[in-house]
């Protein structure tokens, strides 16, 4: 999923420290779906909107969803044993983000990097 | 199973991640390097990340708790080589490794591990007197 993240930024001419950002943001919200969301998918898309180029990432899985998702995106918050930096770090690295939860249907975390 | 070398030189443990970091290959290098810290009395360790060219918070905490217990092993690390843009996209994550020893390259590494060896030996020195 990381390399495929990579290519894509690549391909757009992103700069490497774009691609670093994007990729790890990417490995941080792919491991937030395999360790609490129970595993999902990722889609990747291409934007262009006038004379903007960027990526966007759409994370989806059907876990348990957050319930509190103020307190999911604070620094040190955590339900898993890690960093609790995953959600806030993730939006800390993307142009933009967004995420939907409902509880027991899952979640979706959308971020979008412009070049 | 997959596994990360180290390498022994000395006084020192030599660790080089030259492969794509997943989370099991984490967990399985502290693991293995506490134990060879251990077994060897080793007084330092080079981690060597120039390879990485993604260190999310997963990697970036093994990086921090392979410091963090090898100084409870009694043993000075130092993580050499990281990428620039590695080390701007860490701080940003919200990681900015505070506590761990870094060095631009593995030679300016080894020069401060050799000079922490020096001044511990020097230090017991001054205490016999």
């Amino acid at each position: 999923m990381r390399q495929m993240v990579r290519e894509q930024a690549i391909a757009l001419g992103f700069s490497l420290v774009d691609q670093t950002k994007l990729v790890t943001a990417a490995s941080e919200l792919g491991r937030n779906i395999l360790n609490y969301g129970g595993g999902g998918e990722v889609q990747v898309a291409r934007l262009a909107e006038g004379s903007r180029i960027g990526l966007k990432l759409v994370f989806v899985d059907q876990g348990p969803g957050i319930p509190d998702i103020e307190l999911a995106l604070k620094d040190g918050y955590t339900t898993g044993g890690g960093m609790g930096l995953g959600l806030g770090g993730a939006k800390r690295l993307s142009s933009e983000f967004h995420i939907e939860s409902k509880v027991g249907a899952g979640t979706r975390v959308t971020i979008t990097r412009w070049k | 199973m997959e596994r990360i070398p180290i390498l022994k030189m000395g006084q020192f443990l030599l660790v080089t991640i030259q492969v794509d970091m997943h989370d099991k290959l984490a967990m399985t290098l502290q693991e293995d390097l506490t134990n060879r810290i251990s077994a060897t009395r080793a007084k330092g360790v080079l981690l060597d990340i120039s390879a990485l060219d993604v260190v999310d918070s997963f990697i970036g905490r093994m990086i921090a708790n392979i410091s963090s217990m090898a100084r409870v092993l009694d043993a000075q690390t130092v993580v050499v080589g990281m990428q620039p843009a590695v080390a701007i996209t860490l701080v940003e994550l919200g990681l900015p490794l505070e506590g761990v020893h870094t060095a631009l390259n593995v030679e300016k590494g080894m020069d401060w591990l050799r000079r922490r060896m020096d001044d511990d030996t020097g230090d017991f020195r001054g205490a016999s007197l």
